[in-house]
C-alpha cells in the first residue's frame, strides 16, 4: 500500500455537457500520479482545465473515458455506490476561491462541524474534532463567531478546519488564496504548509501564485487540457520560454535571471526565491 | 451604511434559557406572545413587565442590549402608540382643540400599545433569538416539523435552506452595498427623481445581485457536496439536544405565568386598561 501512488490517472478524457457540446475537450488524455504525502502545484492559465481536474477528483464530474484511482479505489467504475462516492469525497477534501461560498453556517463551530455531521460521526467526538480542527488552522478564539465578521483570510482558514475535520488524507486547493491580502495569503499558506509538513496530508494547489508554487515537491503545467510539463520547481521554471508561451509567469527573480543572461550574464537559471538569488549575487560579487 | 444591519445577533453564553432545548424556546416564544396579548388590567400588566424584566435578568444578556435592540423599532412603537392616542374615540375628551380631541380611553390604549410591544420584542429576544444560536433555532424547527416528514414534506430540505438563507443575508447585503457603489460611479442615480424613475434605478442593482445570488448558490451546493452533504441522509448533529428537567420545569413556569395574567384579568379590580 504505501508505495501506491494516492492518486493514479490513466488516459483520462473529459468533455462538458452531451452530444455537440462534447466536441469541445477539456482534458485531453491526462496521466498522472501523486504520491502519498506530497505536495504537487497545479499551473494554467484561466480556462486550461484546472478546476475540471479538481472536480473528476472529487466524482463531482466524471470522466468521459480513462481510469482514476483514489488509494486503490477506482472511482471510474460504474459500480460505486454512494456510501464509497461519499467515503471518497471524505479522503480528498476541496477548498475553493471564495470563501464565502464554502461556509454553510452562521457560527464558526457550527460550520466546521458540517462535514463530520454529513458523514454521521456521533456529536462527542465531532466536538472533538472541530476543537481540534480550529486548533490546527489557529483559530480556537475565533469558535462562536459569526463567518462574516472574519476577515478574507481567517474565513478561508475556517474552510480549511471544516476539511480537515472530515479527516482526509489529500486537500485540494483550487486558488484558495486568490482572493486574500497579503496577510491572508501568508496565514493561509503557512497553514497548507503545515498540513503537508506536520500532519502528512496530500496537498494539491492549484495556483497562480508562482512564489507558491515554489513550495510544492513537484509542479505541473496544464495548457489547453494537457499536461505540458511535470517536474520539481527548479526544473519546471527553468522552462521560462516556454511558461511564458503558455501565459505564465515564473518566480520574480528567475526572470530577472533569465532577462540578464539574455543580456549576456552568465547565471543560473534555477533560482527561484530572492534569498537564492541574493546568495549566487553575494557570491559573485565578493 | 446599509452593512450596520446586525443580523445573527446570537450571544453565546451559559444561562439556563441559553441551555433550553430550541423546541422549548421556540413554542415558549409563541406562548409568550399569546399571553403578551392576554394581559388587560394594571395588575396583569405589571406582572407582564416583572416576569420580562425576570427572563432578562435569567438570560445574562446586559439590558444595554436588549434596549439597544429596541431601538431600530422606536419609530414603529412611537407611530402606532400616536396613532391609537389620536384615534381611540371615548366620551369626554380630555384634552380638545381644533379638529384633534384626546380621550382618557386613548392614553391608556397608547401606553398599553407600548408596554406590549416593548415586552413582546424584549421577552421573544431574550427567549428566542439573543440566547439561541441560528443553527439550534433551525434544528428545532426542523425537529418540530418532523411529524410533517411522514407525509413526505421535505422538513429538513426546508430548515437547510433557512440556514443558508440567514448565512448569506450579510454577505448579499454586502454585495448589494458594493453593486450600489458601482453603479454610482457609472453615473446612476438613486437618490434624486420622481417615484417611477427611482424604482426603475433599482433595476441596474437588482440585476447583478440575482445573479451574484446564482452563482453564490451554485459554487455553495458545490462546496456542500464536497463536504459530503446528501440532503441530510444519515445526518447527526455536533450539539444534539433533549427535553430535560429544566425544559419541562419552564413549561411549567410559563403556564404558571399565563393563569397568573389571565386570573389578574379576572379577579384583580378595576383598573382594566
Ligand atoms: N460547468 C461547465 N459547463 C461547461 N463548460 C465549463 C464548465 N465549467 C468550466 N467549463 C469550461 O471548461 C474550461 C476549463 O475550465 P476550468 O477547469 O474551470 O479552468 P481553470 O480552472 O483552469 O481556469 C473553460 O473553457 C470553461 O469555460
Ligand atoms: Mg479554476
Amino acid at each position: 500500500m504505501n508505495n501506491d501512488p494516492f492518486i493514479k490517472i490513466e488516459n483520462l478524457n473529459f468533455a462538458y455537457g452531451s452530444g455537440d457540446e462534447m466536441s469541445r475537450p477539456i482534458l485531453k488524455n491526462i496521466n498522472l500520479t501523486v504520491e502519498k504525502g506530497s505536495f504537487v502545484a497545479v499551473l494554467g492559465h484561466n480556462g486550461s482545465g484546472k478546476s475540471t481536474l479538481a472536480k473528476l477528483l472529487n466524482m463531482i464530474e466524471s470522466p468521459v473515458s480513462g481510469k482514476i484511482t483514489i488509494a486503490g479505489m477506482d472511482i471510474t467504475d460504474p459500480e460505486m455506490t454512494e456510501e464509497m462516492m461519499i467515503e471518497i469525497r471524505r479522503k480528498i477534501g476541496m477548498v475553493f476561491q471564495d470563501p464565502d461560498d464554502q461556509l454553510v453556517a452562521t457560527i464558526v463551530e457550527e460550520d466546521v462541524a458540517f462535514g463530520p455531521e454529513n458523514l454521521g460521526i456521533e456529536p462527542k467526538e465531532i466536538r472533538r474534532r472541530v476543537d481540534e480542527a480550529l486548533k490546527t488552522v489557529g483559530m480556537e478564539q475565533y469558535a462562536t463567531h459569526a463567518p462574516h465578521q472574519l476577515s478574507g483570510g481567517q474565513k478561508q482558514r475556517i474552510a480549511i478546519a471544516g476539511i480537515i475535520a472530515m479527516m482526509p488524507e489529500c486537500i485540494i486547493f483550487d486558488e484558495s488564496t486568490a482572493m486574500l491580502d497579503p496577510t491572508g495569503r501568508k496565514d493561509v499558506m503557512d497553514t497548507i504548509l503545515r498540513l503537508n509538513k506536520e500532519h502528512g496530508i496530500t496537498v494539491m494547489t492549484i495556483t497562480h501564485n508562482m512564489e507558491e508554487a515554489v513550495y510544492a515537491d513537484r509542479v505541473i503545467v496544464i495548457n489547453e487540457g494537457e499536461i505540458v510539463l511535470d517536474g520539481t520547481p527548479k526544473e519546471v521554471f527553468g522552462n521560462v520560454e516556454k511558461l511564458h508561451s503558455f501565459g505564465l509567469d515564473v518566480p520574480q527573480v528567475t526572470e530577472l535571471f533569465y532577462e540578464l543572461n539574455l543580456s549576456k550574464c552568465r547565471l543560473p537559471s534555477d533560482v527561484l526565491t530572492e534569498k537564492e538569488g541574493a546568495d549566487v549575487i553575494a557570491r559573485m560579487v565578493l | 451604511m446599509i452593512t450596520d444591519i446586525t443580523l445573527g445577533q446570537f450571544f453565546p453564553g451559559q444561562s439556563v434559557i441559553h441551555r433550553l432545548d430550541p423546541r422549548t424556546k421556540i413554542l415558549g416564544a409563541i406562548f409568550y406572545i399569546v399571553i403578551v396579548f392576554l394581559a388587560k388590567n394594571v395588575f396583569s400588566f405589571l406582572l407582564l413587565v416583572a416576569f420580562t424584566l425576570f427572563l432578562v435578568l435569567l438570560s445574562r444578556i446586559s439590558p444595554k442590549v436588549v434596549l439597544k435592540g429596541l431601538k431600530p423599532l422606536i419609530i414603529i412603537i412611537v407611530f402606532t402608540a400616536i396613532l391609537n392616542l389620536f384615534g381611540k374615540k371615548g366620551e369626554t375628551p380630555l384634552i380638545s382643540f381644533w379638529i384633534i380631541n384626546i380621550y382618557p380611553e386613548g392614553i391608556r390604549y397608547a401606553i398599553m400599545i407600548i408596554i406590549r410591544v416593548v415586552c413582546m420584542l424584549a421577552g421573544t429576544s431574550v427567549i428566542l433569538s439573543y440566547t439561541t444560536s441560528p443553527t439550534a433555532i433551525t434544528e428545532g424547527i426542523e425537529r418540530l416539523l418532523s411529524p410533517l416528514a411522514v407525509l413526505h414534506l421535505p422538513v429538513h430540505d426546508f430548515a437547510m435552506m433557512m440556514t443558508i438563507a440567514l448565512r448569506f443575508i450579510p454577505t448579499l447585503i454586502d454585495e448589494t452595498d458594493k453593486i450600489m457603489k458601482a453603479q454610482t460611479a457609472r453615473g446612476v442615480d438613486f437618490s434624486s427623481g420622481s417615484l417611477i424613475r427611482r424604482a426603475k434605478a433599482l433595476i441596474p442593482i437588482l440585476i447583478p445581485l440575482l445573479f451574484s445570488a446564482f452563482r453564490h448558490a451554485k459554487d455553495l451546493s458545490i462546496a456542500m457536496e464536497c463536504r459530503c452533504y446528501r440532503a441530510g441522509k444519515g445526518m447527526t448533529h455536533m450539539t444534539t439536544h433533549r427535553f430535560g428537567l429544566r425544559d419541562y420545569l419552564s413549561a411549567l413556569v410559563m403556564c404558571a405565568f399565563c393563569a397568573a395574567v389571565v386570573l389578574l384579568n379576572k379577579y384583580a379590580p378595576g383598573f382594566s386598561l
